[in-house]
């Protein structure tokens, strides 16, 4: 049994926060879980910092509110880190999970986060699907860090959204960053 | 056997749309709306679904075809929201008083101006009193629901009246969530073909829209008013078909924790998830409250409402408009069709408006709104309303 686990996505319009948030609760309700996304509730400007939301609960979800304190932030893009400050309002215990080339020490130091997941999304994004959208990739690091639904979850909707081909390389980055993520 | 499917709450209606096998679709998309359409069109074009698809040039030309499509008999199906329902305006009063069962979702969204795509109830209570048998959806799962009933009773003999659903915009259009999906046959046999009596047909010439001069508009009057009184009877009926089938019971009046509650919080649409949390907080430190959501917003279901708040202390009444000038217009109501209670158990009645333009309402907004209610009571401030989540 679990609790319910509150997401929230911090990236910039056009990053996929919002299919991030997305596929992880298509998978949730596909193992037999409660879960539940949203979009940060407006016209979204590519490049402008959006959010997106996620809650995933072994009972159902009754709030349907933005996430204020969450127990997990996902930053897709570091930039956002100065400007939007994601993490200061997690929850006490809660989990940052960044797509950084920093390192722990340096994050740690200048926001004060106690707990971490780190990995380098942009590099494994580029490396793999040859450009530089980590949203999927991502998935693999916040899978890493929560355990939230199973890899093989991920599967059935990741080739629904995107197809066969397609679907198959973005797990596979998902895989790579799973197993890349480091958590301090 | 249903499937337990991850859907958007627009993507739901598309669901109920495309298993009711509608024959026409005509709207325009507009935000919060937008992904209703775009997946119906998809369905129309992938032929998944069998139907004629008019891209319209406005809101006001997609009432008016479908309006058009339902007096030719065909089962048809609009969506819009806030502006668009607005531009709809004029054409909503027709099928209505024409008798058509035209079925409408609407994605619920505050007007302008200032501009605003985000959700409240400011475009609902604008068309009140189209004459329409009007729903409220709380969840993906409602919205799918609601659209099937809203055909079935809309297309009743004894009906033939338009049906509207109501979705909150982005809290319930954008939201993915669980969703248990009939098995298709299930949904034909809840909802075969449409009969309608009276369609327009040149080998059996029939009139429509009359003119109606002083000596016949009154009566006409009086018999869609008679109309949509006795639809209540038929949603009765109709939500109990649709349990019967389904499994899942709708009320026109549906209570949460209300037993021994001396003060009830009432409201519609998809906040009354999150406020639920704020009554189980409330009660768990002891304070006796409950909820109260109207789920059938016309024909107003005053009499189960009056058996509902009957005898209870004070009720809250919470909602996402206002009518400038006199306040909340669901409040309004709410003290109506309590006014000839006798003394001693009509409850007194507070006001509260809040969640406008899209504004979140936490669940601790919602437990300081009761304890703020509950002042207000012990201390008869019981005229006008306040704002929640103000910031002055």
């Amino acid at each position: 049994m679990m609790g319910i686990i509150e997401v929230r996505i911090h990236g910039r319009g056009g990053q996929g926060g919002v299919t991030l948030a997305e596929l992880v609760a298509h998978a949730a309700i596909n193992e037999g879980k409660y879960a539940q996304s949203m979009p940060s509730f407006g016209p979204e400007r590519r490049g402008a910092p959006v959010l997106a939301f996620l809650r995933v609960s072994d009972r159902p979800i009754r709030v349907r509110t933005e996430i204020k304190e969450p127990d997990v932030a996902v930053v897709l893009d570091p930039t956002l880190l100065d400007i939007v400050h994601p993490t200061e309002d997690l929850k006490n215990g809660g989990i940052a999970v960044i797509n950084t080339k920093k390192s722990a020490e340096e994050i740690r130091e200048k926001y004060k986060i106690d707990r971490l997941a780190l990995v380098d999304a942009m590099s494994i994004a580029k490396e793999i699907l040859g450009r530089n959208i980590v949203n999927t990739t991502m998935i693999g690091a916040l899978l890493k860090a929560t355990g939230i639904v199973r890899f093989e979850s991920l599967e059935k909707p990741v080739k629904e959204r995107f197809g066969n081909a397609l679907g198959e390389k973005n797990l596979q980055a998902m895989k790579e960053a799973y197993e890349r993520t480091k958590i301090f | 056997m249903p499937r337990r499917v991850a859907l958007e709450g627009s993507h739901a209606v598309s669901e109920a749309v495309r298993m009711a096998d509608v024959d026409v679709i005509a709207a325009y998309p507009i935000t919060p709306q937008t992904h209703i359409v775009e997946r119906l069109a998809e369905m129309v074009a992938n032929g998944e679904l069998d139907a004629e698809f008019i891209c319209v040039e406005s809101e006001h030309s997609a009432m008016s075809a479908v309006v058009g499509a339902a007096a030719c008999g065909a089962r048809v199906f609009t969506c819009t929201a806030g502006q668009g329902l607005e531009l709809m305006h004029e054409v909503l009063f027709v099928p209505s008083a024409m008798r058509l069962p035209v079925v409408a979702v609407i994605a619920n969204r505050a007007l302008s101006a200032p501009l605003n795509v985000w959700g409240d109830h400011s475009d609902v209570m604008a068309i009140r009193d189209c004459g329409w048998i009007q729903m409220f959806a709380e969840n993906a799962q409602q919205a799918f629901d609601l659209t099937l009933c809203a055909y079935k009773v809309a297309e009743r003999p004894d009906v033939l009246l338009p049906a509207m659903v109501h979705i909150d915009g982005f809290h319930v259009s954008h939201v993915v969530e669980p969703v248990l999906l009939p098995e298709e046959e299930t949904v034909r046999e809840f909802l075969p073909p449409s009969e309608y009596p009276f369609p327009l047909d040149p080998d059996r010439p029939v009139s429509m829209g009359c003119y109606g001069p002083p000596y016949i508009y009154t009566e006409v009057k009086k018999a869609q008013e008679v109309a949509i009184e006795n639809s209540y009877e038929k949603v009765l009926e109709t939500f109990k078909e649709f349990k019967d089938v389904f499994g899942r019971e709708y009320r026109p009046v549906e209570t949460y924790r209300v037993e021994d509650a001396d003060m009830l919080l009432l409201m519609m649409g998809s906040y009354a998830e999150t406020a639920m949390l704020a009554i189980d907080a409330l009660r768990e430190r002891g304070d006796n409250v409950g909820l109260v959501r109207l789920r059938l917003w016309r024909p107003f279901p005053a009499e189960e409402l009056r058996n509902v708040l009957r005898g209870v202390k004070a009720v809250c009444v919470f909602e996402r408009a206002i009518s400038f000038g006199m306040g909340g217009p669901l409040c309004a109501e709410v003290r109506a069709a309590l006014y000839h209670l006798p003394e001693g158990e009509r409850p007194k009645v507070v006001s509260f408006v809040g969640g406008l333009g899209g504004r979140d309402v936490s669940v601790e907004e919602f437990e300081a709104m009761l304890r703020r209610a509950k002042e207000r009571v012990s201390s008869d401030e019981l005229e006008g309303f306040e704002f929640v989540g103000l910031r002055e």
